[in-house]
């Protein structure tokens, strides 16, 4: 189990910049197809929020694979002292 | 004569009512806002589609998304400093007082878009307050609880979120039927934001003589409080990655969860399926009562086989069912297959004619009642457009409106809505324990409503708006807005499944 752990870590570690990606090339799309004027200017508002929510997030998912990679969830703590 | 045991009893049980009560109104407060929005956007909005448009979207997606996890920081910080009780009476407050604000503002027609700017402004300090509330609830009754029902003793604060929209519904169809619809909309919608005023009186007052968490007070007296609990959640990485796995493993997965199952399925009856109004409620409401209960079954059984795979089993039953069930619920409800019953009654035909401008052709609407022999009612309507070049023939469109539904297709829709509000409390129910349980005294508070607030507000939250964009994807079909809840799902039980463990730490004094 902590072999797959590790090699998960990887794909986690891939994952997030990939959605980060996604979001991007999403909203440009969008923005491009929403109608000049307030349209456009309450689609970006939307995409840009959505963006900045989800760096942090995909951030943390690499994260979480790196410490995964690492070995750090081999063994999980039994108890607060190990926190 | 009453033993001790009672005594631990009689005070667990005045512990859970105080905390679940102030929190259950929280989430009135929250859902009123949001059953009422056409009203208030009609009362206190411009009617233009300019300013008015941006300010929606930031109330809607700033006191959704970004200020509660904000809240959950702020409030999990003081929570763990000045302690558990005073934090959620703090909340309270401020839900409370933002609630009844919004019930006094002027319309837009009064003091312009001052209106609109205040509104914003008392959202964003409802979800900065929501954010602050569950974390402080869930600590506090764990922390009273015994540590072979913490499950039990915390899934009844894990039935509020659900109730409190049970609530909000209620008060407002009452207000409603009392008023009538047009003083309603004139000014009856400001009662169930006054109303609040004195839910949260009485949840104060209750609250008031409560004591500390007896963990916390320890914890106190000994001096061991965390000078600086946030960065010892997120700074320090034996702490930080179990915030990780607490979202990515667990909250993620159970934020799609709860909202495809309390939203999603309605709003796909309603808007996809083309049910009525009320019949597309009705069917939630009845599928919220029957489940609510397993809330706390659910949550006293994890008590006994451990909170994970149950959890996981909720996340898992999604992922096989949700496509087959809205599948069913597209097929039950084609119009087509009913008319293959008899016809027993047609309402005389409404006629309107409509100008377009822009083509300079004429479109001719024709809309019929009609009632078949299966008890099933819809709404047929007719539109035919005249193009102006008349080397063009008319074109002909039939589609269908307000569908109610045969007796028994109706239960078995029920009983449909009904499994996925089961999954929601599969793995609603023991979360609230699992999160406590994750971390130690000091930065509980802190640690548990970070993870919490993201999963549940930005995992579950963007669910209508995500599935909506896949489903604008070319090539998509109905069902295709279910990968988003299927896919998060997917991830959250593979992480949960692989770095969870079942038999965690369940001692909460340390």
């Amino acid at each position: 189990m902590n072999t797959l752990k590790r090699i998960l870590g990887v794909v986690w570690i891939i994952l997030g910049p990939t959605i980060i990606l996604f979001l991007f090339m999403q909203a440009a799309e969008k923005i491009a197809a929403a109608a000049v004027g307030i349209a456009r200017t309450n689609t970006t508002l939307q995409w840009s929020i959505i963006i900045i929510i989800f760096i942090p997030i995909c951030a943390g998912l690499m994260i979480f694979g790196y410490y995964g990679l690492k070995g750090e969830y081999d063994r999980l703590p039994g108890n607060s002292d190990e926190l | 004569m009453s033993t001790p045991k009672d005594n631990v009893t009689q005070s667990i049980t005045k512990v859970i009512a105080a905390s679940s009560l102030g929190t259950l109104i929280e989430w009135y407060d929250f859902y009123i806002f949001g059953s009422l929005a056409v009203i208030i956007g009609h009362q206190l909005f411009p009617s233009d589609a300019g300013a008015s448009a941006l300010i929606n979207t930031l109330a809607i997606f700033a006191a959704g998304f970004i200020v509660r996890p904000f809240g959950a920081l702020v409030f999990g910080r003081l929570g763990d400093l000045i302690g558990r009780k005073y934090t959620f009476l703090l909340t309270l407050v401020l839900m409370g007082g933002s609630t009844f604000l919004i019930g006094l503002i002027p319309s837009y027609s009064s003091i312009g878009y001052a209106a609109p700017i205040l509104v914003l402004i008392l959202r964003l300090v409802q979800g900065l307050a929501l954010g602050g509330e569950y974390g402080g609830a869930a600590t506090y009754v764990a922390e009273h609880a015994p540590a072979g029902k913490r499950g039990f003793f915390t899934s009844w604060i894990q039935t509020t979120a659900t109730l409190g929209l049970f609530l909000s519904l209620g008060v407002i169809v009452a207000t409603k039927n009392i008023l009538g619809a047009p003083a309603f909309a004139d000014w009856g919608w400001r009662i169930p934001f006054l109303l609040s005023i004195l839910l949260v009186g009485v949840s104060i007052y209750i609250r008031m003589k409560m004591h500390e968490s007896p963990v916390f007070s320890k914890l106190k007296a000994e001096g061991k409080i965390s000078a600086n609990p946030l960065k010892e959640s997120f700074q320090k990485k034996a702490n930080f990655k179990m915030v990780l796995l607490a979202l990515f493993g667990a909250t993620m997965g159970q934020g799609v969860i709860w909202y495809t199952g309390q939203f999603y399925a309605q709003s796909f009856l309603e808007n996809t399926c083309k049910l009525d109004f009320n019949e597309s409620r009705y069917i939630l409401l009845w599928a919220i009562l029957f489940a609510t209960p397993f809330f706390v079954i659910f949550g006293s059984w994890s008590d006994k086989v451990g909170r994970k795979w149950i959890m996981l089993s909720g996340m898992l039953f999604g992922i096989i069912f949700y496509r087959p069930i809205y599948q069913y619920f597209i097929d039950a409800t084609d119009v087509g297959e009913f008319q293959k019953t008899e016809l027993k009654s047609s309402s005389a035909p409404v006629v309107t004619r409509e100008f377009l401008a822009e083509k300079a052709d004429s479109l001719i609407t024709t809309t019929t009642v009609k009632t078949l022999n299966n008890g099933s009612t819809f709404k047929e309507i007719k539109a035919v457009t005249l193009h102006a070049d008349e080397t063009l023939p008319p074109t002909e469109k039939i589609s269908f409106a307000d569908v109610t539904l045969p007796n028994s297709t109706f239960w078995i829709i029920v009983a449909l809505v009904f499994f996925q509000v089961l999954l929601v409390t599969m793995v609603y129910g023991p979360i609230a324990a699992f999160l406590v349980e994750l971390f130690p005294t000091q930065i509980r508070y802190t640690s548990m409503s970070l993870p919490y607030h993201i999963g549940n507000g930005v995992f579950g939250g963007l669910v209508p708006f995500i599935a909506t964009l896949v489903a604008s994807f070319q090539g998509s079909t109905p069902l295709s807005g279910l990968w988003y809840p299927i896919g998060i799902a997917s991830l959250s039980f593979v992480i949960g499944a692989v770095y969870i463990n079942n038999k965690g730490d369940r001692d909460v004094t340390d």
